[in-house]
């Protein structure tokens, strides 16, 4: 449980209290993370956090934080030279859509764009023989992640992308509303497609039933569940759901794995 | 295991496998094993109860004295007999020597005198040289419990079908684990047949006592039945025919493995309690039974059920830094310590518990000990040593409880 050196060798701004760092590490590398895993991200002094991935670039890694609590403001605040313990990959990280054709729908929420980020980038690199639908909500204009990215995708021809809003303000001409108002039965159509799904669970609830109304079978319906995580590797008991160690069985399960492990409030 | 050799099976000459020695051979066992540079665990008298700690002789067993134990109740007693394991089980189980309250795990400092934006951090693992142990009286239940343990610290990878992105790309989830703690240690293992269990005890109804199954390098049988005060001691190991072999005393004959059959037959029925091993995955199917809440009501959520158990192994990091002695914020320590499910913090996310209700709490610690522990490592958590229900302030027995939940209900659910 000692955790390798990270040099912060950049930091983006993606909202008031939100930020990306990309990580090199100083002396040896953890093992290539994939798409969906996350990383025990160490403050010297503060403490560890689980943060997902949300860039893989080779041994340079991207952690997308929110400044929530006592160790997500300090890794949040590191500036650029500081050091950050890093330990990981683990987790299931995302299943591949397989070799069908069908599409993929990614639908995020808030935050929940960060883990999903570096399966659209190979999702993406997939193209054409699949396409790719994007459904993304965030609480306020200001709250939407990585708009860059989502500029970008706007113009790739196969990829779909729409934005909503809970609250919007003037500059914003884009929908107000939830994100499952944007699925509808064009968002499923085609061959089987497999929808990706990660934010606020409530979110993920509402929208893994609206995309099973749509058709969508439970197990080509993913989510990323989060519990509290201490050690990352089973021994610390604190992210137990069910049967389950969302740190080794998780964070992604299939909605037939997951609706029984939600569906009864307080497990 | 002890109690399966059946009257009849005459030891070969010289086996030196089963041998009787008098109690006073307890100190030459303690001795030997203190020689082999281990540092011995065992029972003694402590703070007006029964404790496992470091003895450096057989003086320092607890002859003659025994434990009363009741829901929410435990009082030591005299014995009008002078034997040295004449009790039900110990406050506390080897939990503690094997995976201690507090680990440290790494230590961290980092040097602003460089003048450099840059601020070097040096970290360094722990240096740990593990103790070498010997656990002496270790009772069948707490023996079952160092198998669980051990299981449960053990570096695992998942429980679910091998298929995402993650595998495969040398991601695997224990990629940067070193080994688990408790191997580490290997201590020698002097498991001890139970003569009288307690009120709280049902080791027999959960398949792990009360004899000792497997684990042990030398199992002992207190004979206490009125003939002489001996032991009957038994090896499963090299170790522990090298250490019994040290021991002055005779081959055990078919009357002495008979005298120590017939003391585990009363031991089992003398216990306080059962459990229906069909009783749990009752209860596990009904998470809405009003019986949860019941029971959240009268649980005070103090988390001794946790600490006594010999098999919970919850645990918490926290970093410390700087109050131990000198002020020093460019140093810091990570720390791997007992934690409890029923603490509100133990599930929280983004400031709010998961498990927000003591009766949440209740439920999920109960259910992971006897349903989703066998999910998880194949056996259930509890090895039935009745600390959980004797330790419990306010007497909540698990048994009962599990009764109980395993009844449907026909009321509406809550």
């Amino acid at each position: 449980m000692v955790p390798a050196r990270y040099r912060v060798a950049d930091r983006t701004d993606e909202s008031a209290d939100t930020v990306t760092l990309t990580l090199e590490p100083i002396d040896r590398p953890i093992p290539t993370p994939g798409p969906g895993q996350f990383s025990m991200l160490w403050a010297f002094g503060v403490g560890e956090a689980p943060i997902s991935l949300s860039a893989i670039d080779g041994t340079r890694l991207g952690h997308t934080v929110r400044a929530v609590g006592p160790v997500s403001r300090a890794l949040a605040s590191a500036p650029v030279g500081a050091t950050i313990g890093v330990r990981g990959p683990f987790g299931r990280g995302w299943c591949p859509p397989g070799d069908d054709a069908g599409p993929a729908v990614v639908v995020a929420g808030g935050l929940g764009l960060a883990p999903l980020r570096p399966l659209i980038a190979a999702l993406v690199a997939a193209r054409p023989r699949r396409s790719v639908r994007l459904a993304i909500g965030a609480r306020r204009p200001e709250d939407l992640l990585h708009r860059g990215d989502l500029r970008r995708l706007v113009d790739e021809p196969g990829v779909s992308v729409d934005l909503t809003v809970d609250v919007a303000d003037r500059g914003w001409r884009g929908r107000v509303g939830l994100v499952t108002d944007l699925l509808d039965a064009s968002t499923v159509s085609g061959t089987e497609p497999m929808a990706y799904v990660c934010g606020p669970e409530l979110m993920m609830w509402f929208t893994a039933r609206r995309l099973l109304d749509l058709g969508l079978a439970p197990e080509r319906i993913q989510v990323s569940l989060e519990r509290n995580m201490h050690c990352a590797i089973g021994w610390c008991g604190h992210c137990q759901l069910g049967p389950s160690f969302v740190c080794l069985d998780g964070p992604v399960y299939d909605w037939a794995e997951a609706e029984p492990l939600l569906a009864v409030r307080g497990r | 295991m002890p109690s399966t050799s059946s009257p009849g099976d005459d030891p070969a000459p010289g086996d030196r496998a089963s041998t009787i020695v008098p109690a006073s051979e307890l100190d030459r066992l303690i001795q030997v094993l203190r020689r082999q540079g281990r540092t011995v665990i065992g029972p003694t008298l402590g703070d007006g109860a029964i404790v496992n700690d470091i003895v450096e002789s057989a003086d320092e067993l607890p002859w003659g004295w025994t434990d009363e134990q009741a829901p929410g109740r435990y009082r030591v007693g005299r014995l009008p007999t002078s034997e040295a394991f004449g009790f039900a089980n110990p406050t506390q189980s080897f939990k503690r020597h094997l995976h201690p309250p507090r680990t440290v795990l790494f230590a961290a400092s980092r040097d602003h005198g460089g003048g450099s934006a840059e601020v070097p951090v040096t970290i360094a693992a722990a240096e740990s040289a593990p103790p070498a142990l010997a656990l002496v009286g270790v009772r069948s239940c707490d023996l079952a419990a160092l198998a669980r343990l051990d299981a449960a610290l053990t570096p695992r990878t998942g429980s679910r079908a091998t298929r995402s992105w993650g595998d495969g790309a040398g991601a695997t989830p224990t990629a940067n684990v070193d080994g688990g703690p408790l191997r580490a240690l290997e201590p020698f293992v002097v498991a001890v047949s139970c003569s009288r269990p307690g009120q709280t005890c049902f080791c027999a109804s959960m398949g792990t006592g009360p004899t000792p199954g497997t684990g042990y390098d030398l199992a002992l049988t207190e004979l206490v039945d009125g003939g002489p005060h001996e032991f009957l001691v038994e090896a499963a190991t090299d170790a522990g025919r090298a250490v019994a072999a040290e021991l002055l005393g005779r081959p055990a004959g078919a009357v002495d493995h008979g005298r120590a059959a017939a003391m585990a037959d009363r031991a089992a029925a003398a216990m306080g309690r059962r459990l229906d091993p069909d009783d749990p995955p009752a209860a596990g199917r009904h998470l809405d039974h009003p019986r949860w809440r019941d029971v959240g009501d009268r649980c005070l959520a103090c988390a001794n059920c946790t600490l006594v158990c010999p098999t919970c192994f919850c645990g918490a990091t926290e970093d410390v830094t700087g109050f131990d002695g000198e002020p020093d914020l460019e140093r810091t320590e990570r720390h791997l310590v007992w934690d409890s499910c029923f603490g509100s913090s133990f599930s929280a996310l983004n400031g709010n518990p998961v498990r927000a209700s003591t009766a949440d709490r209740y439920r999920h610690w109960l259910l992971h000990k006897l349903v989703t522990w066998h999910d998880q490592f194949g056996t259930s958590g509890c090895v039935g040593c009745g600390r959980c229900i004797t330790w419990c302030p306010v007497g909540i027995d698990l048994t009962e409880e599990v009764a109980a939940l395993a009844r449907p209900t026909t009321g509406v659910a809550s």
